[in-house]
């Protein structure tokens, strides 16, 4: 069982939770992620460690409510508990001395970027943020962002915060304008897709980290398996960072999809049973 | 032995074989020749004194029967229901030669299902104080634990997954070994005092040297092969095509056979095609079947003779429909434009001379065809877990990432011990219990040592 600490609202749909796991807090390093399961019938989800306190004993989680598991993981209060939380998994990010890092974050994709930035700073990069969103209220965690980068720019699609328009017209410009030595993009496959195809030609590292469906996390499934420069590879233990200019997006989306009647079934399930009190 | 009708339980997931009646088992245990050499005990992996243990029932003393079952073999419930005794035990007894043999297997069954009686079953010696680590609770592990907990050790089992078993939890479906047998054997390691942390992944987590910091003398690793093998033909990640790894855990462990009621999902398809031809092939075909295919094709390359599964198995599947197309080896899987199934295209077989195997080996006739199908479930094999044995600097492997060891389960590491399909590649239950009783023995004279070396020294 792991205690919950804190929880919070940061942005519309999107909660951040402070989550006693003194074993992971001590192993955990950029990039890594926990599985989870909430409860005994619950689900097995992979969740981005975004912030870990090796001294508390603690994590940080963000997350966006988007199916059942995350709707009922965001009902949680401090005091409750989580039952299972397994890891730290994957690969933790290359940290080196890149010079100019652009970190480009789409929605919930804040939450694995915000320890990347924290690991590439300490190694003293040049560091620009670019976070994107529909509109203004949906930019998760800038002001976090806005203390360690020395540059924040943000997008919306609507123009109400930042420039109007994607993270990839802001990056574009910014890879025109001077050099930028590597490119970390995290968010929705799309974005993530676009970023790629827009250094390809430039020929700058880009690195994305892939949230395919997973259930056990440590290599023994295969659910997680993406494709990465033509070969087959699973994400939990091989990612869940990849070169963005060798991932099959196309491949990644279909599967990414594959759930989506069972997913709108659990959640239409849960909303009848809570009736409407799962909605905050 | 005795099963359920197969139109009535080829929908649900209760166990198929029902077991023998107590009249049965002495009839079966009173057939028993009782030889002076017997043959069945050398045909066991851990040599089970098996005339003992059938002289028990046929004399009604089934705790006495289950008690010398359980001086051998910590999970006889468990391996009276997966141990390929055709190949084993019963495969060597005398009255096989001209008749039938002795039905081991279930008479193991019997005992173990009716020989619990109340209180301690085991003498346990007094504590030592000495901490022993375990990695991985699967059939190597917990025979471990409980041996080394007997001899007084103190034992910490390290499980990855959120429920203990390994591959008998997450491999094994219910309707072959249900959940509770499993429960229950866990719980008497358990009551040998043995403590269990689950979520535990061992080489993140915590690592070996920290485990080593913390106190433990030793360290036995057993985290079993269940990396999915993959045949690396056209169309595998469509949609739809599942690895039995995680066909598997996705209805074992998260029970997705019963979803909505369990949040996890399994996607149940009309026709299904499952590729290959052991045990874990067979598990999926009859999972697919329950979850509700009409039609359920096991694939496999050779005939029904070099089939490696279970005996039992092969005929249950056939019994409840399961269609098996010998001397076929596909070669694409084929899918529409939204990335789903729509057939697996194949290549009829012919077989040829022996391989190394000493199976004969399958060669294209040069026939095609499509198999149409909706679902492709690839069960080819597995191989070695990855994330403990990268984690350890300098431990010696061999073939796929496989621990080296020697015939006590000692790695190339002092106090590293290992056991179970990650030495030896994927195997039987049974053959990972007798690697985990020699490498409780070995951990016993490795931690005595290190205590008399530290008085003389």
């Amino acid at each position: 069982m792991y205690p919950i600490l804190k929880k919070q609202t940061i942005a519309p749909e999107v909660d951040l939770m402070l989550v006693e796991a003194p074993y992971i807090a001590k192993h955990a390093k950029a990039g890594n992620f926990v599985v989870l399961r909430i409860n005994e019938t619950g689900e097995r989800i992979p969740l981005t460690i975004a912030d870990s306190d090796a001294m508390a004993g603690t994590i940080t989680l963000l997350f966006q409510k988007i199916g059942k598991t995350t709707h009922e993981l965001g009902m949680l209060k401090p005091g409750d508990t989580i039952r299972d939380i397994a890891g730290p998994l994957g690969h933790a990010t290359p940290i080196e001395k890149y010079g100019h890092c652009a970190l480009v974050g789409g929605g919930i994709g804040s939450a694995t970027l915000h320890p990347i930035l924290l690991a590439l700073k300490a190694k003293r990069n040049d560091i620009s943020v670019i976070l994107g969103a529909r509109t203004r209220e949906l930019l998760v965690w800038q002001e976090e962002f806005a203390k360690y980068a020395d540059e924040l720019l943000t997008t919306t699609d609507d123009g109400s915060s930042g420039r109007k328009g994607l993270v990839t017209d802001v990056l574009r410009d910014m890879i025109k304008a001077g050099p930028v030595d590597i490119v970390i993009a995290v968010g929705p496959i799309r974005m993530m897709q676009a970023v790629a195809e827009l250094t390809r030609p430039f020929k700058i590292k880009t690195i994305v980290s892939l949230n395919p469906v997973m259930v056990e996390g440590t290599g023994m499934c295969g659910a997680c398996r993406v494709r990465i420069g033509g070969e087959t590879k699973f994400a939990c233990i091989e990612g869940p960072e990849f070169d963005a200019h060798e991932v099959d997006f196309e491949e990644l989306a279909h599967r990414q999809n594959f759930y989506r009647e069972e997913e709108q079934l659990a959640m239409d399930t849960f909303k009848k049973k809570c009736k409407g009190t799962c909605k905050k | 032995m005795r099963t359920r009708k197969p139109e009535i339980r080829k929908h649900d997931f209760k166990e198929v074989s029902i077991g023998m009646t107590e009249s049965q088992a002495v009839k079966e245990a009173s057939r028993c020749l009782q030889c002076k050499k017997p043959h069945c005990v050398s045909g066991c992996p851990v040599e089970i004194n098996i005339p003992a243990f059938i002289a028990a029932i046929r004399d009604k003393d089934y705790p006495g029967s289950l008690n010398i079952l359980r001086q051998y073999n910590l999970l006889p419930a468990i391996c009276g229901r997966v141990c390929p005794q055709e190949k084993q035990c019963q495969g060597s007894c005398i009255l096989g030669k001209k008749g039938v043999p002795i039905s081991i297997g279930a008479l193991e069954r019997f005992a173990a299902d009716n020989g619990n009686v109340d209180g301690e079953p085991m003498t346990k010696k007094r504590s030592n104080g000495q901490k022993v680590a375990v990695v991985g609770s699967g059939p190597a592990g917990l025979t471990v634990a409980a041996d080394l907990a007997r001899l007084g050790y103190k034992i910490t089992i390290f499980e990855a997954l959120h429920e203990a078993g390994g591959v008998l939890t997450y491999g094994i479906p219910e309707f072959r070994l249900p959940k509770k047998i499993i429960q229950q054997e866990i719980d008497y390691v358990k009551s040998l005092g043995v403590e269990m942390r689950l979520n535990w992944v061992v080489g993140r987590t915590q690592t070996v040297e920290e485990l080593f910091e913390e106190g433990y003398k030793a360290i036995f690793i057993g985290v079993g092969a269940g990396t999915p093998k993959y045949m690396g033909i056209p169309g595998e990640n469509l949609n739809n095509v599942y690895f039995a790894s995680e066909f598997l855990t996705r209805v074992n462990l998260m029970r997705a056979d019963q979803f909505p009621k369990y949040d996890t999902p399994v996607k149940r398809a009309k026709k299904v095609a499952i590729i290959g031809g052991g045990n874990v092939a067979m598990d999926s075909a009859r999972t697919a079947l329950r979850l509700g295919a009409e039609k359920v094709y096991i694939v496999y390359r050779r005939t029904a003779d070099e089939m490696p599964s279970r005996l039992e198995e092969i005929d249950h599947a056939k019994e409840e429909g399961v269609i098996m197309k010998f001397l076929t080896s596909p070669k694409e899987i084929l899918g529409d434009d939204k990335g789903k199934v729509t057939g697996l295209k194949c290549d009829g077989m012919v077989l040829c001379e022996p391989d190394k195997s000493g199976r004969r080996r399958p060669e294209c006739s040069g026939e095609e065809f499509v198999l149409k199908v909706d679902q492709v479930i690839m069960a080819i094999g597995q191989s070695s877990n990855p994330i403990l044995v990268k984690s350890v600097k300098g431990l010696g492997l061999w073939g796929e990432g496989y621990i080296e060891v020697d015939e006590d389960g000692q790695s190339n590491l002092p106090g590293i011990f290992a056991g179970g399909d990650i030495a030896t590649g994927a195997a039987t239950v049974i053959s990972a219990m007798g690697a985990g009783k020699r490498a409780a023995r070995a951990i016993d004279v490795y931690v005595k040592g290190l205590k008399k070396s530290a008085v003389t020294g």
